[in-house]
């Protein structure tokens, strides 16, 4: 008889994300895997102190629960030396929910009580790729995403919005003097004149996004190239020269620097060069310049650690230091906390356009609820609370931590019912969207083009 | 208007010609939430609303062509003189501008100066020079295309749809829908004798967080409105605190339990006020790319 000699792991990637065995998943696992650190209690309190502000609830409650060198960024801000945030979206489709919202509300804490600058960006090219989007749609879907991130409450005297297909194309291509929009032949074969002279003026991490351009472009638009395997083999090369033959995209991704290159996969090289960019001060000449030493902190769900990995690797080769990066559990899908909310299933979310009878609506039908079957067992026995949704969601929003301790010890005991918990959770999200609502109606799209435009920020650090 | 027209286009030193040209037609329509869309395309070319409609974003029938009162009250221009150049009138400001590319292949073109009387010729650089000095951005495009919208192709055109409706002191829509008294959505530039419909702030019920105010959306950056929803919501925060039988319960704490519930609004309060300078900062923003540089 054949003995299961490997137990089923739990899965965390970029792309998919799943527990063991339909349980819950191991963070504790997952920072050993991944080899990041535990944020304990002393970091919590230093931000305090630092800041001069209780710490955001998300870090109170271990939303916010992983770091690497988040304490030498504290570190350095201690000695006076500020940082930038970076963050970012895939703007694949124009609804946003909850969970995409939580990174964004971390990240407009961190600049405010850090007083310090942010850029985000919106990666629509690969979105332009992966969902066979024209390059037109992509950047409005962009557009429109951009929308609800500034009304998540950035400062626009501190953050810069970009897009890939806007910023990379134009700024980039500007040191080089080409008018990318033109005429993407001679972009491409631009690019490789000046790969293959090795003479290049431009910063390294502006010549990788470069070379990002022109492998996204040229399999889709560019009729005059060869075939994408040929452009992928450009970008390896360019790597295998940069990092020698110990090319750390072997570890993380799979794949051997000597295999040939058409049998890659396309995504993992071409985010993991897209992620690296902005993690490098010297990639916003416009914002930074001079300013090789400034840190990056990232803030991010957990699942994109792997795509940082290499970034922190190749860092310190630049010359720059390595992007700190502060990471987020998984925010659960209403159903259960099997794994992520998902844009492709509308009641796995509580959405930013839902009105409140839509909230009232999914709160009740679909939010997993770890109460007992009867009022009698329940009152007897008590809610379970490892996988009841609403009390877990209220740990996210419900900002008062008294209150919330309340809910936990009735409804644990059995003493506060299901119902009672959902309706206070349908109040505080209602709270949350119509706020949301509310300040993305004031959101017009000069207020984009003045997020996105290219322009010094001279308060950034005040 | 006419004879600021002219000037404007001497100021912008547009080159203006006597010969022969196709002739440009303009129509403008309407979708049902009350946005309007001018559509300017050479003689020959067929435009068909449906199909823009689909392409818009706006479903098969969501365009229809405007009322003479629309026209009369946006574009300030009798019937027959539709033009891109009604667009320099502030009633004009949310109206998107759809032209047709073909403009851009022909040398010039004939549109109507505000009034259908004469005609002007102009090539597409200059009248995108007029468009952009006047704070348009000119749009081309292919108006006769007719691509299949549905659920994998997302409608083409939906970035040109404005993102706000348009005031009008006469709401034409006639079904009896509230669209008048609803929330207006009034662009940062707001004008002191545009319509406004100010829903009064509820006050607080008994509970003790504050309950958001159900102001609309005025101008965000508007001084006055500003304070006065600050004011608004402080007032009623307080008031709902100071009640007879609150008095009785807390009596000492009384003043400390309101002052921690100010201090509660002080987030939303936070977030009101970064509203206010992220659009007072884009107002500045948009004054800054329309600077016309002194000429030296």
């Amino acid at each position: 008889m054949e003995q299961k000699t490997q137990e089923e792991d739990q899965i965390v990637t970029p792309w998919e994300v799943a527990a063991e065995k339909g349980g819950k998943i191991d963070y504790d696992k997952l920072i050993d895997k991944f080899g990041c650190q535990r944020l304990d209690q002393s970091l919590i309190d230093r931000v305090a102190r630092l800041t001069g502000r209780p710490p955001h609830v998300f870090l109170r409650r271990g939303v916010f629960f992983a770091h690497r060198d988040f304490s030498d960024v504290l570190d350095a801000y201690e000695r006076g030396e500020k940082f930038y945030l970076y963050t970012g979206r895939g703007p694949s489709s124009e609804a946003l929910h909850l969970g995409h919202l939580v990174p964004f509300m971390f990240t407009k804490y961190l600049q405010d009580a850090f007083k310090v600058p942010l850029v985000i960006q919106l990666t629509d090219d690969e979105k332009c790729m992966w969902k066979n989007l024209t390059v037109e749609e992509s950047q409005r879907l962009a557009r429109e995403n951009a929308k609800d991130i500034i009304a998540c409450g950035f400062d626009v005297s501190r953050t810069f919005i970009f897009s890939d297909f806007d910023y990379v194309g134009g700024t980039e291509a500007s040191t080089c003097n080409l008018d990318y929009f033109s005429d993407v032949s001679i972009y491409f074969q631009e690019i490789f004149k000046m790969h293959t002279t090795i003479k290049c003026d431009m910063d390294p991490a502006g010549l990788w996004f470069c070379m990002v351009l022109l492998f996204e472009i040229s399999p889709v638009s560019c009729h005059t190239c060869a075939s994408s395997a040929f452009t992928v083999e450009i970008i390896v090369q360019f790597l295998l020269q940069e990092h020698g033959q110990d090319c750390k995209v072997v570890g993380i991704f799979g794949f051997s620097g000597e295999d040939h290159i058409g049998k890659v996969s396309f995504p993992p090289v071409q985010v993991d060069m897209l992620l690296a960019a902005p993690s490098f001060p010297s990639s916003f000449p416009h914002l930074f310049s001079g300013k090789d030493s400034l840190r990056c902190l990232i803030p991010c769900a957990i699942d994109q650690d792997p795509y940082f990995r290499m970034t922190r690797d190749v860092a310190p080769r630049l010359g720059y230091h390595k992007p700190a990066l502060i990471e987020s559990s998984f925010f659960p899908a209403l159903q259960g906390e099997t794994g992520k909310m998902s844009a492709s299933d509308p009641n796995s979310a509580i959405y930013v356009t839902d009105s409140a009878k839509d909230i009232k609506n999914k709160v009740n039908r679909y939010a997993f609820s770890g109460g007992q079957d009867s009022i009698e067992n329940h009152r007897k026995y008590g809610a379970n609370l490892e996988v009841d949704i609403p009390v877990k969601y209220l740990g996210f929003f419900l900002d008062d931590d008294a209150e919330l301790e309340h809910i936990r010890t009735e409804y644990g005991a059995g003493r506060m019912l299901t119902g009672e918990v959902k309706k206070r959770l349908i109040e505080v999200l209602t709270e949350l969207v119509e706020r949301h609502r509310r300040a993305r109606a004031a959101v017009t799209d000069e207020m984009v083009d003045a997020f996105m435009a290219v322009r010094p920020l001279p308060n950034m650090f005040s | 208007m006419e004879i600021a027209c002219r000037r404007l286009s001497r100021e912008l030193q547009i080159v203006f010609s006597q010969y022969e040209h196709p002739v440009v037609l303009t129509v403008e329509a309407q979708d049902k939430k009350q946005r309007f869309y001018i559509v300017s395309a050479l003689a020959e070319t067929k435009v068909d609303l449906k199909v823009l409609s689909q392409r818009l974003g706006l479903g098969k029938g969501g365009l229809r062509m405007a009322p003479e009162e629309a026209l009369a009250e946006i574009l300030q221009v009798p019937l027959g003189c539709v033009t891109p150049f009604a667009l320099v009138n502030d009633s004009a400001r949310n109206v998107s501008l759809l032209l047709d590319q073909g403009f851009k292949s022909q040398e010039c073109c004939f549109f109507h100066p505000l009034s259908n009387d004469m005609s002007i010729a102009l090539n597409a650089r200059d009248l995108d020079k007029f468009l952009n000095s006047i704070g348009k951005t000119p749009t081309y495009v292919d108006l006769e295309a007719n691509p299949t919208v549905g659920k994998d192709q997302p409608p083409d055109l939906a970035n040109l749809v404005p993102s706000d409706a348009a005031v009008l002191a006469v709401p034409v829509e006639k079904q009896g829908s509230s669209q008048g008294s609803e929330k207006i959505h009034i662009s940062v530039n707001n004008q002191q004798n545009a319509v406004t419909a100010i829903k009064p702030s509820n006050a607080s019920s008994t509970k003790e967080k504050s309950s958001g105010a159900a102001s609309s959306s005025i101008s965000y950056a508007d001084t006055d409105k500003f304070v006065e929803e600050i004011l608004e919501k402080t007032k009623s925060i307080v008031l709902s605190e100071i009640k007879e039988e609150n008095a009785e319960k807390y009596r000492e704490q009384l003043a400390t339990l309101v002052s921690n519930n100010i201090s509660k609004l002080g987030v939303e309060l936070k977030n009101i006020a970064t509203i206010f300078k992220n659009t007072a900062y884009t107002e500045g923003f948009k004054a800054g790319i329309h600077h016309q540089p002194k000429r030296t």
